[in-house]
């Protein structure tokens, strides 16, 4: 009986250890933050979004706030239709806020940046946000740059 | 001819086998829903492969997260983004190395225990004289020991990830100077639920292969001590190779 006794204990002790080492796994080293958060979708059109990937973070004055949900074409305006999942706590953002694609850092992710409008009204469920800038493309953005460079030296 | 002859031979013998083993491990399905009431006799054998493995899981889960935190810094040092070592680190252990390193050990520790151990008992009469007394051994003796095995599989995985982590946290946090808020924040962004699941699905996976592959060996061996040990050894060489095949079709599957 002593021998059961101590089977029984010590695998008790493993599943329990086993539990908590899948607790730690699944609470402390993911992202759940968004997870059982009750939650509204808006979307936002952009006419070029960069490297906006799914899951990257919606932030407003920095904090984040929600994530991308998906990133569709749409086939007839040729655009890019992004579906913005927000924190339900965060439901008084003012219909004519502004979302841009944002980058973190010189070679870091991109991310959404809602910058609060003045509007009384707030985004609901389902709505559009029109106020949108487009990623700011590196390559588009030398190009331009040198093509100033050298209409000036063209000018002299 | 006689290089043709043994190559059919080989496949030949290669698909006997494969198939098999697959029906082996259809019966033991099959017999799954009523092995699961004989409770003690599967408790038992979680404690087998799980908790007598823990120590060895336990220590090489540690280093590991030791090396993978000292050769990530290294790494990620080089770009100046020592930042992102806890995340990547994660990564890591939860999608590929705990789930493989641990199937191997698994492999090591409790896969030879199982073959060696039903082998020895085909050898010694046992289980003939448990058919004599109507009594299944593929009930009795195999069942037990691959439910044992499924069970304790996917906690030995996350086990042996917690500590790897805890290792790497060692190293990067404690040692070299990441600052700790950055290392849990970072992981937290790069790891997703997606990543954790895949990783458990792996783990369930190769919990399968392994067990499988042990009390499948062990139920076929010739019953001499000659076979046992053969036994033993074809069952940690086809349960490596076979994890890591696995492994790389699910990741192909799931990228």
């Amino acid at each position: 009986m002593q021998q059961t006794r101590t089977v029984e204990l010590g695998t008790g002790l493993f599943v329990l250890l086993g539990i908590a080492a899948l607790f730690f796994l699944t609470t402390q080293t993911t992202g759940t933050g968004m997870g059982r958060v009750e939650t509204y979708m808006v979307t936002a059109r952009f006419d070029n979004i960069g490297g906006l990937t799914a899951r990257a973070p919606v932030t407003m004055a920095g904090v984040a706030i929600g994530r991308v949900e998906k990133i569709e074409l749409d086939p007839e305006r040729l655009d890019a239709v992004v579906t913005l999942q927000i924190d339900r706590r965060y439901d008084q953002i003012p219909e004519d806020s502004e979302a841009s694609i944002l980058t973190a850092g010189l070679l870091g992710g991109n991310y959404i940046g809602i910058g609060a409008g003045g509007s009384f009204d707030s985004l609901r469920d389902g709505d559009e946000i029109y106020l949108t800038q487009s990623a700011l493309v590196l390559e588009s953005l030398i190009s331009r740059f040198l093509f100033s460079q050298s209409d000036d030296e063209d000018d002299d | 001819m006689g290089l043709i002859r043994e190559i059919g031979d080989t496949l030949v013998a290669f698909l006997r086998a494969l198939g098999s083993m697959a029906m082996f491990l259809g019966r033991l399905l099959m017999y799954t829903p009523a092995g699961l009431l004989r409770f003690r006799l599967v408790v038992h054998q979680v404690h087998n492969a799980g908790a007598l493995s823990l120590a060895i899981i336990m220590l090489s889960g540690f280093f590991v997260g030791l090396v993978l935190g000292l050769q990530g810094f290294d790494l990620l040092a080089r770009f100046n983004s020592e930042n992102v070592l806890g995340g990547a680190v994660a990564l890591g252990l939860i999608k590929e190395l705990g789930p493989v390193v641990t199937a191997l050990l698994f492999a090591g520790r409790a896969g030879t225990a199982l073959a060696s151990e039903i082998g020895l008992m085909k050898a010694t009469d046992q289980l003939s004289a448990m058919e004599m007394m109507a009594v299944d051994p593929m009930k009795r003796v195999v069942l037990p020991r691959f439910l044992g095995g499924v069970i304790a599989m996917p906690f030995l995985v996350a086990i042996f990830t917690a500590i790897g982590i805890f290792g790497s946290w060692v190293i990067g946090v404690a040692w070299m100077g990441v600052d700790p808020g950055v290392f849990w924040s970072q992981m937290q962004s790069l790891v997703s639920m997606d990543d954790v699941r895949e990783g458990i699905f792996k783990s369930v996976v190769f919990g399968v292969a392994a067990s499988l592959v042990a009390v499948y060996e062990g139920y076929t061996a010739w019953p001499t001590a000659e076979g046992v040990g053969r036994a033993t050894t074809r069952t940690v060489v086809i349960t490596a190779v076979s994890v890591l095949i696995l492994d790389y079709m699910i990741t192909a599957a799931l990228l």
